[in-house]
């Protein structure tokens, strides 16, 4: 993938997304839905989790197709990846 | 029994073995100071890392008069925080078995050769580790008794195998060479009760000598007391039962 997290030494460009429904490290139940941004050239450091219920990860799966169908009909945004 | 008129005193540390293909991995190991002899316990980490609850459980064996010794099984993968190491194993499809199989015996004859040891090494983990504990105990012929907590993929469908976990573990069962206690949780999804019913009935079959101890309000990683899942009175009486199983196994 591409784009950029923000982890615990500031921004770092993403490079991978390892999703999986597992026991989580933190979030207070027997599985969840993980997420690990990550970027393996750095070391295992540069990564932003997020553990979430499987109602939460559907919303917000939701929520980012919405975003994006707003935002690529939007005749005045042109994203440029270089 | 420690009683509150005598001297206990204890070392934990990091130390280096040679682990599977001789490599060298760190193993956390905490014994009793004194001559012994001990009986010894080889304690296998669970998916989430070589963290701090598992310092904490080596640490208690170590209190209750046991050699634990206690491999980095991702030593190898990666270094930094437990949790970051974890979660890039985790993405790598975990360690493999053999691996893990390798660093198991490798910790185990390392206590056994120390003077201080009493002859005498049993097996225990939880999650992964309570799979791999299982594993150790029919794969390898070292352990003189195997704690199997919660093990989570004893039982792996054909679409679950992978090159790391080519064999599901209960096809082994016929070849589990020690006593074995199983601790459970009713309410656990991995696994579930009707898993440990079938690993129970397995065990039975083979004619294999187990005990098995089911918490019926338990879930899983009910030892976890860092963690919501922790269940006080099922993880008072687990480690009560653990005890119990090593002081007959490993005298």
């Amino acid at each position: 993938m591409e784009g950029s997290g923000k982890g615990r030494e500031g921004w770092f460009p993403l490079k991978t997304a390892n999703v999986s429904y597992d026991h989580p490290f933190n979030a207070p139940w027997e599985y969840a839905l993980n997420i690990d941004f990550v970027n393996e050239d750095r070391g295992v450091g540069a990564r932003v989790a997020v553990e979430l219920s499987p109602e939460s990860a559907k919303l917000l799966a939701e929520t980012i197709f919405a975003a994006l169908q707003r935002g690529e009909a939007d005749p005045q945004i042109q994203v440029s990846v270089l | 029994m420690y009683t509150t008129e005598q001297y206990e005193g204890m070392i934990a540390e990091t130390i280096t073995i040679k682990g599977h293909n001789g490599d060298e991995i760190h193993t956390y190991y905490a014994r009793p100071q004194g001559a012994g002899p001990f009986p010894a316990v080889v304690v296998i980490h669970h998916l989430p890392g070589w963290d701090e609850i598992y310092r904490d459980f080596t640490r208690k064996l170590a209190h209750h008069g046991y050699l634990a010794i206690s491999p980095d099984l991702y030593c190898r993968d990666a270094h930094g925080a437990p949790e970051d190491v974890a979660a890039a194993v985790r993405a790598e499809g975990g360690a493999p078995d053999d691996r893990v199989m390798g660093d198991v015996v490798a910790a185990a004859d390392y206590v056994l050769s120390l003077p201080s040891s009493n002859g005498k090494v049993a097996v225990w983990g939880t999650c992964s580790g309570g799979r791999h504990a299982f594993l150790a105990g029919c794969k390898l012929e070292v352990f003189d008794a195997v704690i199997e907590c919660w093990g989570g993929n004893v039982i792996m469908g054909p679409d679950q195998l992978t090159e790391k976990q080519p064999v599901s573990p209960n096809e082994y069962t016929s070849d589990l060479n020690a006593p074995l206690l199983g601790l459970f949780g009713d309410l656990d999804q991995s696994p579930t009760a009707e898993q440990v019913n079938q690993h129970e009935a397995e065990l039975k079959a083979a004619g294999k000598d187990y005990e098995f101890h089911r918490y019926a309000e338990a879930g899983h990683g009910f030892f976890y007391y860092h963690a919501p899942i922790y269940h006080q009175s099922s993880a008072v009486d687990g480690w009560e039962k653990m005890f119990d199983f090593l002081s007959r196994h490993l005298s």
